[in-house]
This record gives structure tokens, sequence and C-alpha cells, in this order.
């Protein structure tokens, strides 16, 4: 059988090392920091409620957890797909190199899942959920009672327990999505043979595109589930919401730009090789998806939301497009790390290129199905953990001083 | 009775002494520091090594998976055109006229054996790791084949095996060399280009290539304190 890497032979200009022909780190490398991205971004945004008590975002509180929960449980897939030899993986847990950034993977999730989500989601819902087993038949009875923990104690000093417990757990749960989306930019970050990754901005740039791409996911998902529930959108929290955006895109957008200045200011023995990776193979991913489409036109209809007063209507399908946006442009930034850093010779003499599987293990279709199974896990979540049940609504809906 | 016991005391003080001198002596003996010197100006192209190296080590015959390899640098006036002499991977488009070239030479290449390694820290799992004599191996069943380490080497040295799909790379031919014979691209060079020995002794031929001559290392910047030493080398070879 003829490899398929023959057919690469003829998209190489320059020259490369030749064992670099295959780009090892295929989609599924890029879905992974996507959505670890998107986890960590909808938690600092349900953070906000809690540690910052903006209550126009109280809303979308518990949507976000729910959110992050959702994608948190997918985002060890991509790379466990990833894997020549996935039943080997375990391999982590039980022999780590403690030197290796990779080998933190498996203690950095433990630790988001278990201390942060899941405990921050039992004590938000810990109430409700024994509200709701008390009216509730088998089975969603049983349920909420074992998610409860059998807990029965719903007195207001129970209650009162459950919210200092939320907002303890928020404080050390910003550092923690701050850690689980820093710590997956310095994977990339800290490979010094390879300049477009080695940047000690990849780990800050990762993670406030995480926290834009984050808040964009959350503000899509309240803009779609609303209307469908057949509420009436809650104008001053998408516009809060859309305020935060706007401050994490110009954030984002400014790191990046700083790190482009940098490279081009101190034009390393790369940037010959960089600049020509950039003009001819991203061209495309990172100057029109990227930087035009994904960045500076949401930028640019967040900034005419802001100077002009629209309607409400209007508003809400600016908001609608610019998050859309935003998401394509978050993908192609991760799309843009992960390939630009394989894509030329770290003898920097040449380019290569990457022929995308569409069925297969790491092919498009693996990518758009974990792009898609989180969606369906929310579904579920929300189905049974409803964030805008108004039974639960007394408890929680205090504000968290 | 005084005289016995104090000859006793020590003969059993002097076994100590020598058994202990003579652990040392043999771990001192056994503690041998492999690498590699190449005199670029000795390379010929052949290729003959890079035969060697994928019959001795089954690597598959694809010009996509090397351990070692040899490229062919022609520097002319305004440009530096580079080749793997394994044609398929890349040709000049122009072809230089004499009188264009400046410098023309081989550079063989292979893994470094670094002293600070960056392939043996990012392995999450360890299964890629050095041995006493400095030589990095990779445990192939341990690998879990996540590729880290392929993309953490800054000389392109590893690949992914298409059948076993676990890292691989140059091993020094650690299982020859453990048995007192040489690596098999050493064995074959036909013009001795290449020097393997043991850094440490003084008898190595290794040393005494080091010593006359000037020695460059590949991407020194990268501080990873490669054991593949190069004599001759040109500003032109990364």
């Amino acid at each position: 059988m003829t490899s398929p890497l023959y057919d690469l032979l003829r998209q190489i200009t320059g020259y490369i090392y030749p064992n670099e022909i295959e780009i090892h780190w295929s989609i599924l490398v890029v879905v992974y920091p996507y959505l670890t991205g998107l986890v960590a971004g909808a938690f600092i945004l349900a953070s906000l409620v809690k540690v910052f008590n903006v209550r126009e975002v109280y809303s979308v509180y518990r949507l976000s957890l729910l959110t992050a929960l959702a994608f948190l449980l997918i985002a060890p897939l991509p790379l466990l797909l990833h894997l020549s030899h996935p039943l080997r993986s375990y391999e982590i847990f039980l022999n780590p190199n403690l030197k290796s950034a990779m080998a933190m993977f498996g203690f950095v999730y433990a630790w988001y899942l278990m201390v942060v989500l899941i405990l921050e989601i039992w004590f938000t819902y810990r109430r409700d959920m024994i509200v709701w087993a008390q009216g509730e038949k088998f089975p969603l009875r049983w349920l909420h009672r074992i998610m409860a923990l059998f807990s029965r104690d719903i007195s207001a000093k129970a209650v009162d327990f459950d919210r200092k417990a939320v907002k303890g757990i928020t404080i050390i749960g910003i550092p923690s999505a701050f850690l689980l989306h820093g710590y997956v930019g310095f994977i990339f970050g800290s490979i010094k043979a390879n300049p477009w990754w080695s940047s000690v901005l990849i780990p800050i740039v990762f993670l406030f595109s995480a926290i834009v791409s984050g808040i964009a996911l959350v503000l899509l998902l309240y803009m779609v589930i609303t209307p469908l529930r057949g509420e009436k959108i809650d104008m001053p929290c998408v516009d809060k919401i859309s305020s935060y955006l706007f401050y994490a895109v110009i954030l984002d957008f400014s790191l990046e730009l700083l790190d482009f200045i940098h490279r081009l200011y101190e034009s390393e023995e790369s940037i010959k090789i960089l600049t020509e990776m950039v003009m001819n193979k991203l061209f495309i991913s990172l100057g029109v998806m990227q930087v035009l489409l994904g960045m500076l036109l949401p930028l640019g209809l967040l900034i005419c939301i802001k100077l002009f007063r629209f309607d409400a209507e209007l508003r809400k399908l600016l908001y609608f497009v610019s998050a859309i946006l935003i998401q394509m442009g978050i993908f192609a930034t991760r799309w843009n790390v992960v390939m630009g850093g394989q894509m030329f010779s770290k003898s920097l003499r040449g380019l290569t290129a990457y022929k995308m599987e569409l069925t297969g293990v790491e092919g498009l279709l693996t990518a758009v199905a974990l792009l898609i199974i989180p969606f369906f896990i929310l579904a579920l979540l929300i189905k049974i953990l409803p964030p805008w049940d108004k039974a639960a609504a007394p408890a929680s809906s205090e504000p968290a001083s | 009775m005084l005289r016995r016991s104090f000859v006793f005391k020590l003969l059993s003080v002097l076994t100590v002494v020598a058994g202990s001198a003579a652990t040392r002596i043999r771990a001192a003996a056994q503690t041998v520091r492999y690498g590699m010197g190449v005199q670029i100006d000795k390379c010929i192209g052949c290729g003959r090594c890079v035969e060697a190296c994928k019959e001795e080590n089954g690597v598959p015959t694809e010009p996509f998976y090397f351990r070692t390899w040899v490229e062919r640098y022609r520097i002319k006036k305004d440009e530096t055109v580079v080749q793997n002499i394994d044609s398929r991977i890349s040709t000049d488009p122009n072809p230089a006229t004499d009188g264009e070239v400046l410098r023309s030479f081989f550079v063989p290449k292979l893994c470094n054996q670094c002293d600070s390694p960056p392939c043996v820290q990012v392995c999450p799992v360890g299964a890629t790791f050095t041995t006493a004599e400095g030589v990095t191996l990779v445990d192939e069943t341990r690998c879990i084949g996540c590729r880290y380490c392929i993309q953490a080497c800054p000389y392109g040295a590893r690949y992914l095996h298409p059948v076993r799909q676990v890292a691989d790379k140059c091993t020094f031919c650690y299982h020859r060399v453990r048995q007192g014979l040489l690596p098999a691209c050493v064995e074959v060079c036909p013009t001795q280009a290449r020097i393997f020995g043991d850094l440490g002794s003084n008898a190595s031929p290794l040393t005494r290539f080091r010593r006359m001559n000037k020695i460059h290392v590949l991407k020194p910047q990268m501080n990873t304190e490669p054991k593949v030493f190069y004599s001759e080398m040109d500003g032109e070879v990364r």
C-alpha cells in the first residue's frame, strides 16, 4: 500500500527535515484547547455572579456552570483518541513523569472537575434537588435524591452554608480555571524547539481567548434556549454579557497584537519562514478567519452597539452574529496555533502541509462529533438540573455577598 | 593471641578497602559516555549509513522515516539550497552551474543524544529515558504515542513508527555497542566520516577527534548539550 504521505511531497516548499513530512498533531489537538477554553470561559462568566456580585448575569449563572461541565466531560476525549496507544493512557496517572507538562494533565483535569466544578454545582443545586425530589416520581425522584447524596436539610442554616461554600469554591475556581487553560497554553509555549509556540505570552493569550469563547458560547446558548422555552430574552442580562465579551475581546486582541508586534520587532532567526508560512499556508485561517472575521468584525459590531442606540431586536441580532463570528475566530486561533507550529520545518528552510482526513479516528467527522456531543450532554444536564426552575429561585437568587 | 587478633583485624580492613576500591574501579570502567563525531569534510554523501541504519534497525524504507539521514548543502551567492540525499524528498528546481555554487558539502544528521534532552523532559510517562551511558532510548512497551517528544526535538530526529505506532529514533545502535560493536552507520562509512566512542576515555578515537578539530554542535542556543560533534561545520548548517 502506498503511504498517503507521498501526496504531500508535492506540497513541500524549501527544505524540511525528512521526518517532518507527517503532521503529528491533527485536528483533534485543535479541538482539545478549544473545548477547554470554552470550559474555562463559561466558568469565569459564572464566577462573575458569585464573586463580583453582578446581578444582571444571574440568569445565566447556572447555565454557565452546566455548560462548563458538559464541555469538560468531553475535553479529554480528543486527546485520548489522538493517542496511538490509548489503552496505555492510564500510565499518565500511574507513572507520571513529574518533569513533563503533559503529565500534569490528569491532575489539573481531576482538580478542576472534582474539586471545583462538580462541587460548586452540587452546593448550588443541593437544596433544589431536595425540594424537587419531594414532589417527583421515580426515576427523577431517586436520581435527585442520590445526586443530593441523600441529604435532607434545607434549613436556613444549611442553605446559608451552601451559599458560603459556593462562594469559597468560586474563589478557588477562578485561579483554577486560569490554571486549566493557562496550563494548556503552557504545553505549547514551553516547547523551545518551536519558535511559533515558544512564547511566554502563549498561555496568557490562550487564557483570554478562552474567556472570550466561553462568554460568547453562553451568550449564544442563552439566546437560543430562551425563545425555545417560550420566554423573553432578558436584555439587561444580554447587554451585560456582551459588555464583558467586548472587554474580553479587546484584551485578547491587544495581547495577540502584542505577540505579533513583539515577534516582528525582535525578528529572530525564524521570522522569514514564519512570515512565509503566515502569508501562504495560514493566510485564510489567520488573516481572514481569525483576525478579520473572528476578531475585528465582531469587535466593530460590538463598538457600534455601544455607540449607537439600536433597538432591542437589532441588538439581539448583532450580538448573535458577533458571538458566532467570535466562536469561529477562536477555533481558527486554536487551528493556527496547533497547525502553524507544525507547518514549518525546524530547519527554518521550508514548509509542509496538513491533509485532513474526512473519516477515521483523527478525521474531520470525529472532530465535528466531539464538538457536538457536549451540546447533547448539556441538554441532558438541563433536563436533570433545570437552570431556570422557579422552585429553585428563592434559595439561590439571593445576592452573594 | 593479641598479635593474631591484630592481624585478623588488619586483614579484614584491607579486604574491605580493597573490595570497595575494586568496585569503584569496576564502576569507573563501566561508566562510559557514548558520543559521535562527524567529519563533514570526509562525507561523500554515498548514503550507505542511511541504508545500513534502516536495515539494522528495521526503519521503514519509505522516505518519511529516518533515524539518520544525510543533507546536501549547496551555498550559492544569494541562496542556500539544502536537500536530503534521498531525492524523493525535495529537488532543487534550479540546479546551479559550478560558477554559482560557492561551497558544497554533505552533513550526516541523527539524534544528538543530548545531555539535556527535551524529549525526555516532555515525555508524560517516562517512556523516553537516558541510560547510564548517556544514550536516550524509547521504551516501546510504555510509549503512549502522544508525540510530544517529536514536537520537542529541535533536530527533527524522531518519527512515529508507522507499524509499531510508537516514537522511534537513533539509539547509537545500543544493541550493538553493548556488545562492543560499532553503530551500523559508523561501521559501513567508507570514508570514516563518523567516529564513535567513549567521551570520557583518553584512548577513545572520539577524544582524539575532539582534540584535533575545531568542534561545533547543532543549535547550541537550544542548550540541549548534544553529544554528536561536528568538525568543519558551516554556519549555514541547522
